[in-house]
C-alpha cells in the first residue's frame, strides 16, 4: 500500500518500537526511501529518545544514594522483622 | 539536576554479577531469611529508576528525593509481598508510582490531573515538526548543555499523563507491557500516549536541532 506522509507520522512511534506489523513496516520503509521529510522526522525523534535515555540528561541529585542508604540502615536497625504478609 | 552519584551498577550488570551464583530471587529470599544488609545491594541498580519514576510525577527534585527514599523503604518493609513470578523492577516502579501519587493526593495537587486522566484527548495538534537537516550523532549532541537542558525542560513540561508514560518507557526503558502494568493501563493506551509525547518533544526540540549543522549524514540513519 502506498502511504502518505501523514500516515507515516502516525506510525513513527510504533516503528521505532518495532511494533508495526511486517507489511506496514515494508510500506513505511518504501516511503522513507524517497521521502526526506519523513526520514528526518524519524531520525530526529529517534535521536531525541537516545538523548533521553542517556544518563547524563536526567541525573539523580548529588548525594542521593548516600542519603538513601543511611536511611535504609536506620530502618534496618529499628525493624527486627520484615513484613511477610 | 546534579551529577550522578551512587547507583552506578545497572540492572543488567547486577543480573550478570549474580547469574548462576546468586540470582535476584535468591537474594530476596536471603534478605527475608534475615540477611537484611543484602537489601543495599539489591536496590543499588534500581535507585535511579525509582528516583526518575517519582520525579516524573512530582517534578520537584527535593520532593522526588524524599519520595524515592520512602518508596524504597516501603519496598524493603514489604519485600515479603513480592511475588517471585513478577519482575522486581516492575514491582518497584509500581511502588514508586503509588508513593508519588499519594504524595500528590496528600497535597491535593492531583485534583486537576484526575479529571484530565479521564478524558483521552482526541483533538490536539500531533503533527511533527518538519526538518531536513538534523541527523546529528547523539553522543556529540549530548555534549551540548543547551540541548540537554532543553530536553529536560521539554520532558518536565509535558502534560502529566504523557510525561509519566514517556518517562517509564523512554527514560527508564521499560517495555510497553511493563509501563502499562506500572501505570495500571492498557498497552494500547500506553502506545497512544507515547506516540503523542514523542511528537510533542520532537516539535519542541526542533528549534534546537536546527541550530546544529548536519554531521555524518547517513551514519545514524533510519531503522535497522
Amino acid at each position: 500500500m502506498k502511504l502518505e506522509c501523514k500516515h507515516v507520522w502516525g506510525y513513527i512511534s510504533d516503528y521505532i518500537d518495532d511494533s508495526v506489523d511486517p507489511a506496514v513496516r515494508e510500506d513505511i520503509e518504501r516511503h522513507l526511501e524517497h521521502c526526506e521529510i519523513c526520514s528526518a522526522i524519524l531520525d530526529s525523534t529517534r535521536n531525541i529518545l537516545i538523548l533521553t535515555a542517556d544518563k547524563r540528561t536526567f541525573e539523580v541529585p548529588v548525594g542521593f544514594s548516600e542519603k538513601l542508604h543511611r536511611r535504609l540502615e536506620e530502618e534496618m536497625k529499628k525493624e527486627p522483622k520484615l513484613d511477610e504478609k | 539536576m546534579g551529577e550522578i552519584r551512587g547507583a552506578e551498577i545497572q540492572p543488567h550488570q547486577f543480573a550478570a554479577m549474580t547469574t548462576g551464583k546468586q540470582s535476584e530471587a535468591e537474594t530476596i529470599g536471603r534478605i527475608l531469611a534475615g540477611e537484611k544488609e543484602l537489601f543495599h545491594d539489591l536496590i543499588r541498580p534500581y535507585e535511579r529508576m525509582v528516583y526518575l519514576t517519582v520525579f516524573s510525577v512530582l517534578r520537584n527534585e527535593t520532593e522526588a528525593e524524599d519520595a524515592a527514599q520512602i518508596a524504597i523503604i516501603n519496598a524493603y518493609r514489604h519485600l515479603g509481598a513480592f511475588r517471585a513470578d513478577a519482575k522486581f523492577s516492575t514491582w518497584l516502579v509500581t511502588i514508586a508510582m503509588n508513593e508519588a501519587r499519594q504524595k500528590l493526593r496528600r497535597e491535593k495537587r492531583a485534583v486537576l490531573e484526575s479529571i484530565e486522566e479521564t478524558v483521552e484527548e482526541s483533538t490536539g495538534d500531533y503533527t511533527p515538526a518538519f526538518l531536513t537537516d538534523w541527523r546529528e550523532i547523539p553522543l556529540e549532541a549530548l555534549e551540548r548543555k543547551e540541548l540537554r537542558e532543553a530536553l529536560q525542560k521539554a520532558v518536565t513540561e509535558l502534560p502529566d499523563h504523557y510525561r509519566q508514560v514517556f518517562s517509564l518507557r523512554d527514560l527508564q526503558e521499560l517495555s510497553i507491557q511493563e509501563t502499562a502494568e506500572a501505570l495500571s493501563m492498557t498497552p494500547g493506551l500506553v502506545k497512544v500516549r507515547l506516540r503523542r509525547a514523542r511528537i510533542m518533544l520532537q516539535k519542541k526540540l526542533v528549534p534546537f536541532l536546527k541550530k546544529t549543522p548536519p554531521a555524518n549524514r547517513g551514519w545514524f540513519g533510519r531503522a535497522r
